[in-house]
């Protein structure tokens, strides 16, 4: 059971170059706003037409623009879950649900046995405008389900809602997916979302995919710049790889990291809260003075500028628990340090 | 009193609206889906009849139907059918000019569907025509209605074009218009009277179901938003 995308399509001056496979597993879809996610999907799922490439589900062919096969989008059976859900509002649950049905004799049999298992038997008479949250999710996958998909593709569910449901339906959509034996494709900027629900990513970046990795190679080895900035990392500065080491001119130090510096290295990106307070014996050390001081909910954020830093260089962000900060005697300079294995060789 | 005109403004109405109806909607439809230059143009053309003034619909419509112009006299000799100056003739000229109301108001509705619930129900399995009928007509069925009284108004108004088409013949073509044009040249202002209180009557019951159907579809339409 596997999604194989390999497509180029280009919208205005838009470029998007897709390429990625997913086996049997929620594989996240990661990139910032307009970088061609949901193009990505509407193509796969047969809504928009790509220029060239292949699309194949299972093994079977969706799309080849070499050999002119389109499949429609009611022949490739890909689930899609729409951002607002697109519930058809002049029907009610049962019946929108009902309306997915292939099988129409079996209709009414598979619209009862959906109801029961989404919890949605009391809504069952209400039309979508009148469902809470939750239940307009529910109905929405209950009705990809009873069109029996053999993939499914999730465009940035959980988007438009608040904290606290966000977080609830999270759970419920991975409970759901979880039980789904084929591909989902799980479109969405939030990097937690990503590392709670996946455990492999495709990076996409200006219309650009990656190659496929796991969620833990995208924290600790994201490789590219893009992939680091989606996987939340603040600080980059210019390198000048050197042995095992890093030269950074901008921040005029040189940095060990551990390990012999691939020659292609142009970047260094350091986490916020890999920049620690340095204590004795720790290697990679250099004082700073403090920028600015942001008190953010639940921790500090300092802005660095390295003794060696010119005018122009980019400051180097910290974060640090309160406590810890308040502990702090100099709070005008510091002498920070980050571990060798905290450095992100990027390119 | 006769109520010949009555009558047959009534059919006329009625008729070219159900013509315009589905013509306007088959318009509507698969010109949303052109592209920015062809779609301006055959808007500009279609909508044309609403502003122009109706004599000169009526000339144009009497070049091509007339009996002695190419089209219609090719079907007088083909079917020994006149189609200028019987009741039916006031037809081209009501949907002609009411074409434009039902496809600019259902253009505008089916414009500010969601396509998304159209890629839903395509991407569940469902076929265009399916998605049309059970899906984007039932949420833009108030424009759509809206739209077909709007038409039904205007075709039971229509004057110009009508009198050049189908003339005034009492008892065959006389229609409500026509016959206070009539009754007014002859100067019996009580038969006059008479006609313009049942246009107005007539009239101000379209105008206020216009005024309920937009009402209930800006209601629809907060509540859908409030989701």
């Amino acid at each position: 059971m596997s999604l194989l995308v390999r497509i180029r399509k280009q919208l205005g001056s838009f470029q998007l170059e897709a390429e990625l496979t997913a086996g049997e597993e929620a594989l996240a879809l990661l990139g910032a706003s307009g970088s061609g996610k949901s193009i990505t999907l509407r193509c796969i799922a047969g809504i928009l037409r790509p220029d060239e490439g292949i699309i194949q589900l299972n093994g079977e062919t969706l799309f080849d623009s070499a050999a002119h096969i389109d499949l429609p989008p009611q022949k490739r059976q890909v689930g899609y879950l729409f951002q607002q859900y697109a519930l058809f509002p002049n029907m009610t649950v049962s019946q929108n649900i009902a309306a997915a049905v292939r099988d129409r004799s079996a209709a009414p049999a598979v619209t009862a046995d959906l109801l029961r298992r989404f919890r949605l038997e009391e809504a069952a008479a209400l039309r979508p405008r009148q469902l809470s949250g939750g239940q307009q999710q529910r109905c929405a996958l209950a009705r990809i389900l009873a069109s029996k998909p053999k993939a499914i593709l999730l465009d940035e569910p959980l988007s438009a809602l608040d904290s606290y449901l966000k977080y609830q339906l999270e759970l419920e959509l991975q409970d759901t997916l979880s039980l789904f034996p084929g591909p989902v494709l799980w479109v969405t900027h939030d990097r937690g979302e990503a590392w709670r629900s996946c455990r492999r990513v495709c990076v996409i970046d200006h219309g650009r995919t990656e190659p496929v990795m796991t969620m833990e190679q995208l924290f600790h080895a994201p490789g590219m710049e893009a992939a680091a900035r989606l996987s939340g990392c603040k600080n980059y500065a210019a390198a000048v790889p050197g042995g095992t080491a890093v030269l950074l001119p901008e921040w005029g130090i040189t940095l060990d990291c551990g390990r012999v510096v691939p020659q292609e290295t142009t970047t260094v990106g350091i986490r916020s809260h890999s920049v620690h307070p340095a204590e004795p014996g720790t290697s990679n050390v250099f004082a700073c003075t403090v920028v600015r001081v942001i008190d953010d909910v639940f921790a500090v954020i300092v802005l660095l500028r390295p003794a060696g830093a010119g005018a122009e260089a980019p400051l180097l962000r910290m974060e640090l628990e309160k406590a810890a900060w308040a502990a702090l005697p100099d709070k005008a300079r510091l002498t920070v340090s980050v571990a060798p294995e905290d450095l992100l060789l990027l390119k | 009193m006769d109520w010949y005109p009555l009558f047959n403004s009534l059919r006329i109405a009625a008729i070219s609206t159900g013509a315009v109806f589905f013509l306007g909607i088959f318009a509507a439809y698969y010109i949303a889906k052109l592209p920015r230059l062809a779609k301006g143009i055959l808007d500009v053309v279609l909508t044309l009849p609403l502003v122009l003034p109706p004599t000169v619909v009526g000339w144009l419509l009497l070049c091509l139907l007339g009996p002695k112009r190419p089209f219609g006299a090719w079907v007088l000799e083909s079917f020994g059918v006149k189609l200028v100056m019987t009741w039916w003739s006031a037809i081209f000229a009501t949907v002609v000019v009411a074409f434009p109301l039902m496809y600019r108001t259902a253009r505008g509705a089916f414009e500010s569907f969601d396509q998304s619930l159209a890629d839903a129900g395509r991407t569940l399995g469902r076929s265009n025509t399916w998605v049309f009928w059970r899906v984007q007509m039932p949420v833009c069925r108030q424009g759509i209605l809206a739209g077909t009284v709007l038409a039904f108004a205007r075709a039971l108004g229509e004057y110009g074009a009508t009198s050049m088409i189908a003339g005034y013949t009492p008892g065959r073509t006389a229609t409500i218009s026509t016959t206070v044009y009539q009754l007014w040249r002859i100067n019996d202002d009580a038969g006059a009277l008479k006609w313009v209180l049942v246009n107005i009557a007539i009239s101000a019951v379209f105008l206020m179901a216009v005024n309920l159907l937009e009402t209930r579809e800006r209601q629809g339409r907060r509540k859908g938003g409030a989701k």
